[in-house]
C-alpha cells in the first residue's frame, strides 16, 4: 500500500487519464465519453492534484487503484492492453525495482507490461555483453544466408526468435542490438519487430511459459476456468506473472489456431536453451487437465505430457465420422475436372 | 504549420505540375519508389524551364509519357501518369484532408483522413497512396465521403485527449482544424481512453504522447530526411506507440522539424513549452544568420522577445526545414546582450558603461592616433554586409589596409574570383551532382540542411560521395579517403581509386570546408582542390561543382566587398588598432597583440567584448533589417522582429556614427544610400534574394598569384565547427544550446548501439555563463 511518486505525468496511464479528462474534457465533444469512461470504471485511485499537467508529480496510491471491470475475478476476455493486469502482491523476476513497476502501459503482450525499455535493470540494459553462442551462430549463419544480403534484416524474425531461445525465453535489449547488428540494421527496427510481436518477451518469463488462449472458441469452451485453474494451482499468479519459484509464467495468449480443440493451453520450455527448446499445444482440456499437466511438467518433465488433444487423436470426432462420410459432391477445382473429362475421353 | 497553409503549398507544386506537363514536361520518379518528394522536385525544375522555353522543353523530353486525364468532382484534369490521387486532386485546386502525408516524405497510407470516392470502388480509398488510372472519376464531396472522414476523426478523437486549452499545438494544430470541417460534437465512444507514457526525447522535443495519433510523420522524417533511426512505433494496434524504446534524445542537428511535421500537438517545442499562444505572436519573415546556409525562417515575436523561430519554405536553400541551432538558439538573443556601450579606462581597469558619445569618442581617438599600417579590422561570422561595407569604407578614409575576414587566413586575393569562394553548384542543384568528393567538412555539424541534401543523393541515388577530413558519421555511406592533402594528391595523381568516380562521373562536385580556408596552408589546398576540379571537369557548360561551404552567415558577404588585406597590407605587422566587427573567434583574438587597442562591435558580451577596450553594442539578426549573402552566393535580408535592446544600435549607424565622430562622415546617411553604395562595391548586392552565377572560373589559375603558401602541409583536416550547438555567440549565450551539449555528450558517452549513426559530437563542455 505504499504511494509512489511517479516521475511522468503519463505514466499513470488511463486512471490519471481520466481524471485529467474530467478537469478538461467534460464540456463537450469527447469528454462524454470520459466521463462515462469514469463511471464505468469505478473508483479513480488518484491521489494528489493534476493541476499542473504536462510536468507535475503524481502520487497514486495503490490502494485506491480499483480496476476496471471489477467483477472480484479479472476478466480473461477483456483486452489486456487495457487492464493493469499486473499483480500488486507480487512482483518476481524482473520487475522488482523500478519505480514504474505497477504501470499499466500498452504492451500487446500480456507477460511484458510495457512497449518501452524500462530503466535501471542491470540485466537488461545495453550496457550487459551478449552473444549468441557458437552452435546458434551456425543457425544463424544458416538462416541469413536464406535471404539476399541486401534484404537481410528479413532474417530478423528467425534471429530474434533463437535469441530468446538461448536467453531464457526472454530478449534483453543487448540481445535485440546483437541481432540488430549482425543483419546492419538500426535498433530502433528491430525493438519495432519485437515488440510487434506477442511470442517475443522482454522481460524474464519462468522456465516453462505457460500460455492460455483466451480467444472467442476457447472462451466459450471455459478457457477462463482453465486459467482459474492454473492461477489457483499455482498460488494465484495473474496473466504476466511468474510464480516465486521462477518455474512457470502465466500468459494470456490470443487465437494460436487450435480452436477445434479448444480450450486450450500452449507451453514454452526454456530450460534447456535452443537445444531443448520446445513449444507444445495441449487441447481439449477437461477439468483438472491443465493442472495434471503442469504437475507432470514440474515432476517429470515436458516430455511426460501428451501433446495435443488430451482426449482425441487430433482433431476428428470423438467417436465416429459424422460429416465427411462420402466422397463430397462437386464442384471440383479444376485440375480435377480436367481428369474426369480426360479419363471420360 | 497550419493545414491551410501546408494543403495550400502542396497545391501550388501540384499546380506547377500540371502546368509543366501541358508543355510536355515531365513526371519524374512516381508514386512506385519511396521517394515521393523526387516528384515534386522534378515537376517544379520543368515547371520553371518550361516557362521559359516551351518549345524546347517539349524537345528535350520526348519520351515522356503523355499526361492522363482524370476527372475531380466531375472536372477533367490532367496529371502526370502515376501521380497519385490526392495529387490529382490538389492539382484540381481540392482539398483533401490529410495527417500522415507529406510530399516530402513516403507514403504511409495509416491515417485514412484522405479517403475519396472513386466510381466503380465499392470502398472509399486513401487518396494518398492510391495511384490514378486513365479517367477516372474522383468524388470529394458525395455523402460517403463526408460519412468516411467523420467515421475517421471520431476514431482518432476517440483515443485523443481532446486537451486543446493545455496545448500549446492549440491554434495552429491540423486536427483541431479538421475536427472543425468533420468532427462532431460529441463522441459515442465510452471506453477508457488510452493514455501513453511521454518519451524524454531530449532538450528540444517536449512529448505528449497520449495526443499522437501514429501519423508516423515523425518517425519518418527522422529515417529519411534527417537519417538518425531513432524514432520507431513500438506495440501494435491499440498499444502502438512512438517512441525511441530506449530513452534516448534524438541524435539529429535537425530533429526540431519534427515539431513542425506533428500535425497533432504530441510534439511541441521544449523550450517554447507554454510561453506563447500561437495567436498571440507577430510573424516577421527573415532569414536565418547563425550557419551558412540561410534558411529562411518566421521569427515569431510577442512585445520585444524572440519566442520562437519557426521555418519558411524555401525550396531553393531549406526546402521547408531549419537546422536546431536556427531554430532553437532564440533564447540566447536575450541572454548576455550588449545593451549599452561600455569603454576600458586603462589598460587592466574594468569595462565601464559609458554614454555612446564617450564609446565613440575613445574609438575614434584609437582609430585616428593610429598609424595606417597599424590598422586592422576583422569581419566576424555574425557581421552583415551593410557593416562590413561601411567598416571597409571607414578604414579605406584613413587607409588602413589590413582587413580580415574571421577564418579565412589573409590573402589578397582570396576574393578576387568570385566562383573561388562560394557554393557554385547551388544548394538546389547539388542533387544533380553524381559524385561528390567532400575536402575538410563535417557537413552534419556545418550544415546539416545541405547534409540531408546529400543523404538524398547518396541513399536514393546512390550517388558516391567520398571524404578527405574528419571520419565522421554524416548519416550515409561515404568513403574515407584519408584526412590529409595526400588524400588530395592522390586523387590528382590518380592513385586514388575515388579519381576514376569523380572522372567518370558527368557532373561531378567538390565540396571544400570553410576549416580549409582557417589553414596556415589554405591556399595551397585550395589551389590542389581547383586543380582536382579542373582535372575531373567539375566545370563544364552551366555546371560548376567547385563548392565551398562556408559554416558562418558573415562571409561571403565579407568576401563580395572585398574585405581582405589591401595591396599594401602587412599582415605580419603588429597591429595597433584592431576593429572587430562580431569577431569573437579564439584565433582572432590571439592574434592581436597585448597593447592593441581594440573596438569590439556586436551584440553579445562574448570573448571579443572581453578583450575590447571599447564596445560598441550591435543588433542581432533578429533586431535589423540586414543583408547575408549565404554560401552559395545568395544575396538575402532579413528584417526587424525585435528591437535590439537597451542603447544598442543597427551596426551599420554605428560605424557610421563613428565616422563622423573621428571627423570624416561615410558618405551616406541611411541604409538606402549604404545599399546603393554596397551595389557599386559588388554588383551581386543589387539583386536580393537570387543567386548571381559567377561566371567566371579561372581555369586553375585562381591561386597562381596566392602570396600565400602554396605547400599543403600534413596537419589533418577536421571541421570548422567542433561544437554544432555552440558553434556562434548566439549559440553560447542559450541555454537550450547549453542543454543539448550536455544531453549530446552524455549520449555520446554511453552509446553502444552498433547499427547506429551517431557521430561524435565534441566533448561535453560547461556552459560558459552557468546554468
Ligand atoms: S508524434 Fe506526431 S508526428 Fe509522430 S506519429 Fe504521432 S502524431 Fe504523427
Ligand atoms: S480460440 Fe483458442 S486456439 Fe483459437
Ligand atoms: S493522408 Fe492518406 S492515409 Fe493519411
Amino acid at each position: 500500500m505504499a504511494s509512489r511518486t511517479l516521475p511522468l505525468f503519463s505514466c499513470v496511464a488511463h486512471n490519471t487519464f481520466r481524471s485529467h479528462m474530467r478537469l478538461f474534457g467534460s464540456g463537450g465533444g469527447n469528454g462524454l465519453s470520459a466521463v462515462s469512461g469514469a463511471v464505468s470504471g469505478g473508483v479513480v485511485g488518484v491521489v494528489g492534484a493534476a493541476g499542473a499537467v504536462g510536468s507535475s508529480h503524481l502520487l497514486l496510491d495503490r490502494g485506491l487503484a480499483v480496476r476496471p471491470f471489477t467483477s472480484g475475478k479479472k476478466s480473461a476476455s477483456a483486452s489486456s492492453t487495457f487492464v493493469q493486469s499486473t499483480s500488486f502482491a507480487s512482483l518476481p523476476l524482473s520487475r522488482s525495482t523500478s519505480s514504474r513497476d505497477h504501470v499499466a502501459s500498452f504492451s500487446t503482450n500480456s507477460h511484458d507490461h510495457s512497449n518501452l525499455h524500462q530503466p535501471d535493470q542491470p540485466d537488461n540494459s545495453p550496457d550487459v555483453h551478449w552473444d549468441f553462442t557458437e552452435a546458434n551462430y551456425d543457425k544463424v549463419a544458416e538462416i541469413v544466408a536464406r535471404y539476399p544480403s541486401n534484404y537481410k534484416a528479413a532474417a530478423v524474425i528467425p534471429l530474434l526468435d533463437i535469441a530468446q531461445q538461448q536467453n531464457d525465453g526472454w530478449l534483453s535489449v543487448s540481445a535485440m542490438n546483437r541481432v540488430a547488428a549482425i543483419l546492419g540494421m538500426a535498433d530502433m527496427r528491430v525493438y519495432e519487430v519485437a515488440t510487434f510481436y506477442t511470442m517475443f518477451n522482454r522481460s524474464k518469463v519462468g522456465k516453462y511459459h505457460l500460455m492460455v488462449c483466451g480467444t472467442t472458441p476457447c472462451m466459450l469452451r471455459g478457457s477462463r476456468d482453465v486459467y482459474a485453474e492454473i492461477s489457483n494451482h499455482l498460488g494465484g499468479v495473474e496473466f504476466g506473472d511468474s510464480t516465486p519459484d521462477g518455474l512457470f509464467t502465466l500468459s494470456e495468449m490470443e487465437c494460436m489456431g487450435c480452436c477445434v480443440n479448444a480450450p486450450m493451453i500452449a507451453v514454452a520450455d526454456y530450460t534447456n536453451g535452443t537445444e531443448g527448446y520446445t513449444y507444445n499445444y495441449y487441447e481439449d482440456l477437461q477439468p483438472g487437465d491443465a493442472v495434471r499437466i503442469i504437475d507432470s511438467i514440474k515432476d517429470k518433465g515436458i516430455s511426460s505430457v501428451k501433446i495435443g488433444s488430451q482426449t482425441r487423436g487430433t482433431c476428428e470426432p470423438k467417436d465416429m465420422q459424422t460429416s465427411l462420410t462420402s466422397t463430397p459432391p462437386g464442384p471440383f477445382c479444376r485440375p480435377l475436372i480436367k481428369k474426369e473429362a480426360e479419363q471420360k475421353a | 504549420m497550419s493545414v491551410a497553409s501546408m494543403s495550400m503549398w502542396c497545391r501550388a507544386s501540384c499546380r506547377a505540375s500540371s502546368l509543366s506537363l501541358l508543355v510536355g514536361g515531365s513526371t519524374g520518379p512516381l508514386l512506385g519508389g519511396i521517394h515521393n518528394n523526387a516528384l515534386v522536385r522534378t515537376l517544379s525544375s520543368s515547371s520553371a524551364s518550361a516557362a521559359a522555353t516551351p518549345a524546347a522543353a517539349a524537345a528535350v523530353a520526348p519520351e515522356e509519357p503523355p499526361p492522363v486525364e482524370v476527372f475531380v468532382n466531375g472536372e477533367s484534369v490532367q496529371v502526370p501518369k502515376g501521380v497519385s490521387v490526392m495529387q490529382a486532386c490538389d492539382a484540381a485546386g481540392v482539398d483533401v484532408p490529410r495527417f500522415c502525408y507529406h510530399q516530402r516524405l513516403s507514403i504511409a497510407g495509416n491515417c485514412r483522413m484522405c479517403l475519396v470516392e472513386v466510381t466503380k470502388s465499392p470502398k472509399p480509398v486513401a487518396s494518398c497512396a492510391m495511384p490514378i488510372m486513365p479517367g477516372m472519376q474522383i468524388h470529394t464531396e458525395t455523402p460517403l465521403v463526408k460519412k468516411a472522414r467523420e467515421g475517421v476523426m471520431e476514431f482518432l478523437l476517440a483515443n485523443h485527449p481532446l486537451d486543446c486549452p493545455i496545448c500549446d499545438q492549440g491554434g495552429e494544430c491540423d486536427l483541431q482544424d479538421m475536427s472543425m470541417a468533420y468532427g462532431s460534437d460529441r463522441g459515442r465512444f465510452v471506453e477508457e481512453k488510452r493514455a501513453v507514457e511521454d518519451k524524454n526525447l531530449g532538450p528540444l522535443v517536449k512529448t505528449v504522447m497520449t495526443r499522437c495519433i501514429h501519423c508516423t510523420r515523425c518517425v519518418r522524417f527522422a529515417t529519411e530526411v534527417a537519417g538518425v533511426h531513432d524514432l520507431g512505433v513500438t506495440g501494435r494496434g491499440g498499444s502502438a506507440e512512438i517512441g525511441t524504446y530506449l530513452e534516448k534524445a534524438l541524435t539529429s542537428e535537425m530533429s526540431g522539424n519534427v515539431i513542425d511535421l506533428c500535425p497533432v500537438g504530441a510534439l511541441t517545442s521544449k523550450p517554447y513549452a507554454f510561453t506563447a499562444r500561437s495567436w498571440e505572436l507577430r510573424p516577421t519573415e527573415s532569414v536565418d544568420a547563425t550557419d551558412g546556409i540561410g534558411a529562411s525562417i518566421r521569427v515569431d515575436a510577442r512585445g520585444h522577445e524572440v519566442m520562437r523561430i519557426v521555418p519558411r519554405l524555401n525550396e531553393s536553400v531549406n526546402e521547408e526545414w531549419i537546422g536546431d541551432r536556427g531554430r532553437f538558439s532564440y533564447d540566447g538573443l536575450r541572454r548576455q546582450r550588449l545593451d549599452a556601450p561600455y569603454v576600458r579606462g586603462e589598460k587592466g581597469a574594468p569595462l565601464r558603461k559609458a554614454t555612446w558619445k564617450d564609446a565613440l569618442e575613445a574609438a575614434a581617438h584609437g582609430l585616428r592616433s593610429t598609424p595606417s599600417t597599424k590598422l586592422m579590422a576583422v569581419a566576424g561570422k555574425l557581421a552583415d554586409a551593410e557593416s562590413i561595407c561601411a567598416l571597409k569604407d571607414l578604414m579605406a578614409m584613413y587607409d588602413g589596409q589590413n582587413l580580415q575576414v574571421e577564418g579565412v587566413t589573409p590573402s589578397s586575393d582570396a576574393a578576387d574570383v568570385r566562383s573561388s569562394y562560394v557554393f557554385n553548384s547551388t544548394l538546389e542543384r547539388i542533387e544533380e551532382a553524381d559524385a561528390i568528393l567532400l575536402v575538410g567538412t563535417d557537413l552534419r555539424k556545418e550544415a546539416p540542411l545541405l547534409n540531408s541534401r546529400l543523404r538524398r543523393s547518396a541513399v536514393y541515388d546512390c550517388v558516391p560521395v567520398a571524404s578527405v577530413g574528419p571520419d565522421v558519421d554524416l548519416t550515409y555511406p561515404k568513403k574515407d579517403l584519408g584526412d590529409s592533402a595526400k588524400a588530395i594528391d592522390d586523387l590528382l595523381s590518380g592513385a586514388s581509386a575515388f579519381r576514376a568516380v569523380l572522372d567518370g562521373a558527368s557532373k561531378p562536385a567538390i565540396i571544400v570546408g570553410a576549416h580549409v580556408l582557417s589553414r596556415p596552408d589554405a591556399y595551397g589546398v585550395l589551389s590542389k582542390c581547383v586543380q582536382l576540379a579542373n582535372d575531373v571537369g567539375c566545370v563544364s557548360g552551366d555546371w560548376n561543382g567547385y563548392n565551398v561551404l562556408h559554416e558562418c552567415a558573415g562571409r561571403v558577404a565579407a568576401l563580395d566587398l572585398g574585405f581582405v588585406p589591401g595591396p599594401k597590407a602587412d599582415v605580419a605587422t603588429a597591429p595597433g588598432f584592431v576593429y572587430l566587427m562580431n569577431a569573437d573567434d579564439e584565433a582572432t583574438l590571439a592574434s592581436i597583440p597585448e597593447d592593441a587597442f581594440v573596438v569590439y562591435q556586436g551584440h553579445h558580451g562574448d570573448a571579443g567584448a572581453a578583450r575590447a577596450n571599447v564596445v560598441l553594442p550591435g543588433a542581432a539578426y533578429t533586431e535589423k533589417g540586414a543583408t547575408y549573402v549565404n554560401t552559395e552566393g545568395r544575396v538575402q535580408r532579413t528584417k526587424r522582429a525585435v528591437p535590439p535592446p537597451g542603447s544598442a544600435r543597427e551596426d551599420w549607424e554605428v560605424v557610421r556614427a563613428l565616422s563622423e565622430v573621428a571627423g570624416l562622415a561615410l558618405p551616406y546617411d541611411d541604409v538606402d544610400g549604404l545599399r546603393v553604395r554596397m551595389a557599386e562595391v559588388s554588383p551581386t548586392f543589387a539583386s536580393v534574394d537570387s543567386v548571381q552565377q559567377s561566371t567566371i572560373w579561372l581555369n586553375g589559375s585562381t591561386y597562381a598569384a596566392s602570396k600565400g603558401s602554396s605547400k599543403a602541409s600534413t596537419a589533418p583536416f577536421t571541421s570548422s565547427i567542433s561544437n554544432y550547438f555552440q558553434a556562434d555567440v548566439i549559440g553560447r549565450s542559450s541555454k537550450t544550446m547549453a542543454r543539448c551539449v550536455e544531453t549530446r555528450g552524455e549520449m555520446y558517452a554511453k552509446t553502444h548501439d552498433v547499427g547506429s549513426t551517431l557521430g561524435e559530437l565534441g566533448e561535453p563542455s560547461a556552459h560558459p555563463l552557468g546554468d
